[in-house]
């Protein structure tokens, strides 16, 4: 095979092999000190098996287990997030193991996160906003078909108050734009894509492809792979499980061949979405 | 005995230094001779809920630092509700948007601004922050105050006409002004263009104003704004020739 044609190439068993061998690297102290990204990990390394057809790679029995043990946190005995709390979700239903859960425990807490007055969520005990939150708090209990437990009113307005000047979003009102994929994800799961301004957005986010064909997060920067197509951030960087996650997930949206169809509303693959009867908001 | 650097009396406590146990996987080689001495005192003085003259000043040295460590922080709110300082004088060890609305510190800002952008002019947050002092703040804008960030961000755009940050800026500005005329911008544009200067952002900001312009009924300027559209699909900026070709369908 010539450079160009395995740069073209996609190489399933090498990224299944890597994915695999993650849990497998006890002895190393940068899997230590990863440990909150653990429960992380499982879902992007699921969700990136999944979509290369090898979602049997991991052993679903064993994922479960861990899954329910981390509870609502980052890894068994962390503390419990609204972030981790998506993941543990996603993994769920990609197994199709909800039933292993006490999902009204789970609604309870999604619930206790927002707050009554914006609508804004925090995302632990810790009281951080963030609209990263709502986004989690959103799709969750759209996967559990729950949205009636929390005021999407008033999150539909908390997250419009941090729409910006250049059409994205940000974390906060005021704050740069940089959490465009969760706030127009949540809007897309509570049917209010209309109150986007999808010419100034569609501007700023193909604004965001650079000569070399990769996109970057902010004006300004270094092009960055969650957004484009390499498995490490960029050629030549280390790989990891993140970016090989949304590599794939980007390659999927492309059409690319061999892949299966990844949903980007929910950053699932869009069998499960469908499985669990969520129609689909999107067209490609 | 504490060394100078600490300044207070501490001979009748006991520095409790770091215990990382026998073998630590991986020592952190604190500085020696400040921050461990401070946080050893502080580990004395946090096991006595010490709430004095002599513990705010430590906080204070820790903080220097170390800023990002969350108990001294919160160690140092306590002694400060328990000895009822002014807690306006606190406010010089802090800044960010909470601090600037709740205190009133937006003239301050702009001038730091500024001084950011003089570093840095691609430094996109520092765009934001600008937007941010000048809507969030509790006095509305003037006319006068908008046209002056705009005349602001063209003289920055001509530093660097290839930086987007300046260009969303202005146009948000407009967007935000009386008039929304964002023709403002064409002498901007032309000036670039009789520079030879190639800005697909210049091209692209061209094609705003001719739309604008078409809108209102203006054959000629539909016409440039298609030939514009086309330039920048086929040369000018190729990689989003799809964006410039939908931007072309919907002037016709």
């Amino acid at each position: 095979m010539t450079s160009i044609e395995k740069a073209n190439n996609l190489l399933v068993d090498l990224h299944v092999k890597y994915i695999q061998s993650l849990d497998t690297k006890k002895d190393d102290l940068e899997y230590w000190f990863t440990e909150h990204l653990r429960l992380s990990g499982v879902y992007w390394g699921l969700t990136a098996l999944d979509l290369l057809k090898n979602v049997n790679m991991l052993n679903r029995e064993d994922v479960v287990k861990y899954v329910v043990s981390c509870g609502f946190g980052g890894h068994i005995g962390h503390d419990p997030h609204l972030t981790h709390t998506l993941y543990a979700v996603q993994i769920l239903v990609i197994e199709d193991a909800l039933d292993s859960v006490n999902t009204e425990k789970i609604i309870e807490y999604v619930k206790s996160r927002q707050d009554p007055q914006t609508g804004a969520f925090t995302g632990d005990e810790w009281e951080e906003i963030d609209t990263r939150f709502s986004y989690c708090a959103i799709s969750c209990l759209s996967l559990l078909k729950r949205l009636d437990a929390i005021d999407v009113k008033k999150a539909i307005e908390f997250i419009m108050l941090c729409k910006n000047f250049d059409g994205g979003f940000g974390n906060t009102p005021g704050a740069e734009s940089h959490a465009v994929f969760c706030c127009v994800g949540a809007l897309a799961i509570v049917n209010s894509l209309h109150l986007v301004d999808a010419d100034l957005l569609g501007w700023w986010l193909c604004e965001r492809q650079l000569k070399n064909g990769g996109l970057n997060g902010r004006p300004e920067k270094l092009e960055d792979d969650p957004e484009s197509g390499g498995i490490a951030d960029r050629p030549g960087d280390m790989v990891d499980v993140f970016h090989t996650l949304f590599g794939i997930a980007g390659l999927s949206l492309l059409g690319y061949p061999d892949l299966k169809s990844v949903d980007p509303v929910y950053c699932l693959p869009k069998y499960v979405v469908q499985r669990i009867g969520l129609a689909e908001r999107y067209h490609v | 005995m504490a060394s100078y650097y600490l300044e207070a009396n501490w001979d009748d406590l006991v520095p409790i230094p770091q215990d990382d146990g026998p073998e630590p996987l991986t020592p952190i080689s604190y500085d020696k001779e400040c921050y461990s001495e401070a946080m050893s005192y502080f580990r004395a003085v946090a096991l006595k809920d010490e709430r004095s003259e002599r513990a705010l000043s430590l906080t204070e040295k820790i903080i220097k630092h170390n800023p990002a460590h969350y108990t001294i922080w919160h160690y140092r709110q306590q002694i400060l509700f328990s000895l009822e300082k002014d807690l306006y004088n606190e406010l010089d060890f802090i800044t960010d948007q909470w601090i600037i609305k709740t205190y009133n510190l937006w003239d301050k800002e702009l001038a730091f601004i500024d001084k950011l952008l003089d570093d840095d002019v691609r430094n996109n947050s520092a765009w934001n922050q600008r937007y941010f002092v000048i809507f969030f703040n509790p006095n509305e804008p003037t006319e006068e105050l908008l046209a002056q960030e705009v005349q602001y961000g063209i003289n920055k755009i001509l530093l660097a006409p290839n930086n987007i940050s300046p260009w969303n800026y202005v146009k948000g500005i407009i967007a935000k002004s009386k008039e929304q005329d964002i023709s403002v911008l064409e002498g901007l544009c032309k000036e670039l263009e009789k520079q030879n200067i190639i800005s697909y952002h210049a091209l692209g900001c061209l094609v705003d104003i001719y739309e604008s312009r078409a809108k209102r009924g203006s054959i000629e300027d539909k016409n440039l704004g298609i030939k514009t559209c086309e330039l920048l699909a086929e040369k000018r900026d190729n990689i989003r020739q799809k964006y410039w070709e939908y931007r072309k369908q919907v002037l016709t």
